[in-house]
């Protein structure tokens, strides 16, 4: 009896220690690793945490490395850190090197609020660029307002946002899915099936396209959900041979796209007879797929591996040389790593890290970015950007067939389409 | 004569009342982001308590435990979400065209009546899919996988319903509970300290539960369920008890889990998170009320400590720990403790008989 109570006290003991342990990890902010952190705490226990420390800035990368969305935002990351150490060997920001602080998010939205958290409160990073899914997005934000924190949110989604500590540096719906719709009713014909995963971005960008069309006075003839992750789309091809559409809108995301275009094909249904448009399908996911399955169906992007700029003649090269010849770069592969570029220009301009003088300075800010000069709009904080309507090859790249003039102002509400006016008045807060 | 003040000073109420105290003295000298995280996984401790009532004393594994915890989550979430909104409807309603707020969500617009519903609900589910299982004396694996399929029944039926439930994204972005700015510092230090006490007060009435003739039943059925039956008890009205005290318990949970995350997701209620629950149990030690919270403070830790330390490879980190526990103490933490002091007690020369423990 008496030992079994030892144990208790050992535990005791323990929790003092891991507490205290804790608390002053905190209070050594330089330290990255745990041996770092002992010799600090020794040698200067009470040091005050200032927003940069000594020579480096830290700022957080968090993308799930693990999970089922590893596969797609491990290689943001890697674009991410690459614009790190390119930046870094250019002299760094203000002077001072960037030093990056990795986090996981596990694929898992209170994960990405943990580690946001973790990257606010304890290291105090400058920034964080990360998140993929809107999910992981929405997890975060009320993290990074109540911190004031900065997030750099790299992939295309469903606007209805404007947080003012979020840079959105992939495309607002404006920018992909309203000029695809568009070029769509212009070049492959009026009557539309809408298909997608069952989550936010799909149900919100389609209820956009209802209106859109509506408005053109073209024809929707179906309208169809699957949940995230399925693979059986039998019934979905024959509703689709049986209304026989001119074009399939595709907002299907992940592994659901390698079952559908396969079975598509296996219902001898090709791109000649009905044109698929993705907007979630990108250079990534077509080795995913297989080229032969998806060649000749279309995409919606800012920005392919083949865009013919000086800028991603480099970026391409850089990547590959980094991280393998097989490696495709993609676009949101590309707007990971110009938000870096943004951010440490912005920061230049306001002499400071401090993130309200940021984000005043950050308006207006512009960069040669591999897919074309990009812009950030300083009144929703989304950056203008060129939109490119592509074609799959059989190699597996995305060939160009219609860019924008120029490049398109964001606008994530769709203020500017009287169609759209019911829709943003019923979705935002 | 100095033995027994030694004795009292280090009798087990004392340490408890010393850990516990601890505990409540932590946010005096811990960061507001490491007390959050203290504050997650004694979260967690009660939900594995819980878990322990029927695994570690009753002998019933549930894979399960994930459903009770979620939708004990998602009453307070959905209170939540009504006061954050303000009156209008949440926005992912109106992205899936809903004009009007549909009647399951409205008695959640009263904060006690969410919480009182965050125990009720799942308890009466358990009660519901205890009465039926147990009465027709599904045990042991059978039951196990029931509870596992179940999982998947419900985040399945929580994805699906994205207008009721927010769909993969689950329910984020709370302002307020009773006036309080639910994220500001001062509220997460009231939500970890609401979460310590009532750590302590499951822990002290389990404690109280299965310390009487109450617990040697439980016990007696968890070794021999058809003796007991022979005996004139009825096993399946305790199992179904446990069971639902256990579910109202890991509800309880959820509860204090959303208010210091601020979100829940169908990913924390599906099939792994479930089985991580298991783990904690099985990793602090089964049968025994302090093992649980042990394994689920020190496996969450674990996975917190090695995922920032080691982001690309902490998931190997994790296994190892689970693989070592497992193979070299199977028992749990609170079993190597119990193994070091029976065997002194051997060599003192015991007059107690050792009962071998079996667990179905």
């Amino acid at each position: 009896m008496r030992k079994r109570n030892f144990f208790y006290l050992l535990i005791l003991g323990l929790l003092a220690i891991f507490m205290v342990a804790c608390s002053a990890a905190d209070n050594a902010v330089n330290a990255t690793d745990p041996e770092e952190a002992e010799e600090t705490e020794t040698t200067e226990e009470s040091e005050s945490n200032e927003e940069t420390n000594g020579d480096t800035i830290k700022v957080g990368v968090l993308h799930s490395l693990s999970g089922t969305m590893a596969i797609s935002e491990t290689s943001v990351q890697q674009a991410e850190l690459l614009a790190i150490e390119e930046i870094n060997e250019n002299g760094g920001v203000l002077g001072k090197q960037l030093e990056p602080v990795v986090e996981d998010g596990a694929s898992d939205w209170p994960t990405f609020a943990e580690k946001a958290n973790k990257l606010l409160q304890q290291d105090e990073v400058a920034t964080i660029f990360g998140g993929w899914t809107s999910a992981s997005r929405k997890a975060m934000l009320p993290v990074v307002e109540e911190h004031n924190g900065l997030l750099f949110y790299p992939v295309q989604y469903e606007g209805m946002e404007d947080s003012p500590n979020i840079f959105y540096t992939g495309a607002a719906p404006n920018q992909q899915i309203v000029p695809a719709v568009d070029w769509l009713l212009e070049n492959r014909g009026d009557s539309f099936f809408l298909l997608g995963s069952d989550y936010v971005f799909p149900r919100t960008a389609n209820a956009a396209i209802r209106a859109q069309l509506d408005n053109e006075g073209a024809e929707l003839v179906g309208e169809e959900y699957t949940p995230l992750g399925h693979t059986d789309y039998n019934t979905v091809i024959a509703k689709i041979r049986n209304e026989n559409p001119d074009v399939i809108f595709n907002t299907l995301n992940g592994d659901s796209n390698v079952a559908f275009f396969k079975q598509l094909q296996d219902a001898g249904i090709t791109s000649d007879d009905i044109t698929v448009l993705s907007v979630s399908v990108a250079e990534e996911e077509i080795k995913g797929i297989g080229a032969d399955v998806i060649e000749g169906h279309l995409t919606s992007w800012n920005y392919y591996q083949t865009t013919d700029t000086p800028e991603n003649e480099e970026f391409v090269a850089n990547y590959q040389a980094k991280y393998g010849e097989d490696e495709v770069t993609a676009d949101p592969i590309e707007a990971g790593y110009f938000g870096v570029y943004l951010w440490a220009k912005a920061v230049e301009e306001a002499g400071t890290t401090d993130v309200d003088e940021v984000r005043e300075a950050a308006k207006g800010i512009s960069f040669d970015a591999p897919n074309g000069t990009v812009t950030i709009d300083g009144d929703n904080q989304h950056v203008y950007k060129t939109v490119r309507i592509g074609e799959v090859q059989s190699g597996g790249m995305i060939s160009e067939l219609w860019h924008s003039e120029e490049p398109v102002k964001p606008d994530p509400y769709l203020d500017e389409y009287d169609w759209a006016s019911d829709l943003s008045e019923s979705l935002a807060e | 004569m100095q033995n027994t003040i030694y004795q009292k000073l280090l009798s087990r109420r004392v340490i408890f009342s010393l850990i516990f105290l601890l505990l409540l003295a932590a946010p005096l000298f811990m960061s507001d982001f490491r007390l959050n995280l203290l504050g997650k996984f004694l979260a967690f401790a009660i939900l594995a308590i819980g878990l322990d009532l029927l695994w570690g004393y009753t002998g019933v594994l549930s894979l399960g435990h994930g459903i009770f915890f979620g939708i004990g989550a998602y009453c307070m979430a959905m209170y939540l979400k009504l006061e954050a909104t303000g009156g209008t409807l949440p926005d992912f309603m109106a992205w899936s065209g809903m004009s009007e707020l549909p009647l399951i969500w409205l008695p959640f617009q009263y904060p006690i009546i969410a919480i009182l519903l965050g125990i009720l609900i799942p308890a009466v589910v358990a009660l519901f899919i205890g009465y039926l299982t147990f009465r027709n004396r599904i045990s042991g694996v059978y039951f196990t996988i029931l509870s596992q399929a179940l999982v998947l029944v419900v985040v399945t039926l929580f994805v699906g319903s994205q207008n009721l439930t927010g769909g993969t994204s689950g329910l984020t972005n709370f302002k307020t509970l009773f006036g309080f700015q639910v994220n500001s510092a001062s509220t997460q230090t009231a939500f970890y300290l609401i979460t310590v006490v009532v750590l302590g007060l499951v822990f002290f009435a389990c404690r109280k539960l299965i310390k009487g003739r109450f617990g040697k039943i439980l016990v007696g059925i968890r070794d021999g369920e058809n003796r007991m039956r022979f005996l004139g008890y009825n096993p399946s009205a305790y199992k179904t008890f446990i069971y639902t005290l256990s579910g109202g318990i890991a509800g309880l949970a959820g509860m204090l889990f959303v208010l210091q995350v601020g979100i829940i997701s169908p990913t924390m209620i599906g099939i792994i998170p479930s089985i991580e629950m298991v783990l904690w149990v099985a990793l602090g030690g089964r049968g025994t009320l302090i093992g649980p919270i042990i394994g689920a403070v020190l496996v969450n830790a674990a996975k917190t400590g090695f995922s920032e330390s080691y982001p690309d490879i902490w998931t190997y980190f994790l296994g190892l720990l689970f693989v070592l526990v497992v193979v070299f103490l199977p028992k749990g933490i609170t079993g190597l403790f119990e193994k070091w002091s029976d065997r002194r007690k051997k060599q003192d020369v015991s007059s107690s008989v050792e009962v071998e423990k079996s667990y179905s």
